[in-house]
């Protein structure tokens, strides 16, 4: 079970709901997913138009917990603000925290990130930090009063998978007791996989199900690619090794030279 | 008065945050409200004074990742 503050979530896929073709097609990807919990933002909203209320239905009509983001946020003003009308308007003091330093890589701005999650965290806020696999910035983090880490896979969107394996294994080694869940850059479920495998305890995922040919059949692949993932962790992979070991006992082989 | 919401030039004749909500059509609407920058929580949009030049932010549930 997978435990993130004080929620108990079955399913190790976090699911965001940007970009899919149609409304439709996001509800039935999120059930193909499993996912228990859902990403979502907050934007202007037209009064004639109301478009915001619509996709709210549609949220609350899936029965997940939701996850507000503060996505496009720059500085920590900015990102304080919106999590403070993320938790009125969803009624959840989960926040994906985005303090976005670098519009190309859309890197964290991880000294306003600590700032921010200081803030937040002292107002009851609990926190999801959207940050590098930098250990010093886990650990202000962490000090700062978050309970879960994001680590990025790899840019936001670029579909790269994991781009410094070693940073996030030396994170995942340097605290192994901290709910980690790698977000971003996740493109295919062999990226997923790889990220549970390597004892994440999560994975969060966007682009990759929302732009795929078909939303619903990439839902349900990545899953299965968690769940594998997370059995694998679990019974423990082998150690990898630089020579072949036989794998057929040399012992009894007959002489027939 | 003239004043900003969600970028746009407005004239309302509403005073307070609460009833121009209700004169723009967000009447019952869920939405989350910022006035010149800083969060007004629904329960005080009725005492939040609008002036001439006042930015208004409105924003609702969105897609998101």
């Amino acid at each position: 079970m997978l435990r993130l503050y004080d929620a108990e979530l079955r399913s190790r896929l976090l699911l965001g709901t940007a970009r899919y073709p149609s409304p439709s097609i996001l509800t039935e990807a999120v059930k193909a997913s499993g996912a228990q919990a859902v990403t979502v933002s907050l934007r202007r909203e037209s009064g004639g138009e109301r478009a915001g209320q619509g996709f709210w239905s549609i949220i609350r009509d899936l029965g997940v917990r939701v996850l507000p983001n503060t996505a496009g946020c720059h500085s920590v003003k900015e990102a304080v603000t919106t999590a403070h009308m993320g938790r009125e308007v969803f009624g959840t003091s989960w926040v994906k925290l985005e303090v976005i330093g670098e519009d190309e890589t859309l890197q964290p701005d991880v000294f306003g990130l600590v700032e921010a999650a200081r803030v937040l965290c002292q107002e009851g806020f609990e926190v999801f930090p959207y940050t590098t696999e930098d250990l010093i910035v886990a650990e202000r983090l962490l000090e700062a009063g978050c309970r879960v880490l994001m680590p990025w896979g790899s840019p936001i969107g670029s579909g790269r998978g994991l781009n410094n394996l070693f940073g996030l294994k030396a994170l995942r080694a340097r605290f192994p007791d901290v709910p980690m869940v790698v977000d971003a850059g996740i493109g295919v479920p062999s990226h997923a996989a790889q990220a549970v495998e390597l004892g994440f305890d999560a994975v969060l995922i966007n682009t990759a199900v929302s732009q795929a040919r078909d939303p619903v059949g990439m839902a349900g692949a990545f899953a299965q690619a968690v769940a594998a993932g997370r059995a694998a962790y679990e019974a423990g992979p082998m150690e990898p090794r630089d020579l072949a070991v036989p794998s057929t006992p040399v012992i009894g082989k007959a002489f027939l030279g | 008065m003239r004043i900003l919401v969600n970028g746009a030039s407005r004239e309302i004749r509403a005073a307070d945050l609460c009833a121009a909500l209700e004169e723009l059509g967000y009447g019952g609407a869920v939405v989350a409200t910022a006035l010149n920058g800083e969060f007004v929580p629904a329960a005080e949009r009725g005492a939040a004074r609008l002036a001439d030049g006042d930015r208004v932010e409105v924003l609702a549930p969105m897609q998101g990742g």
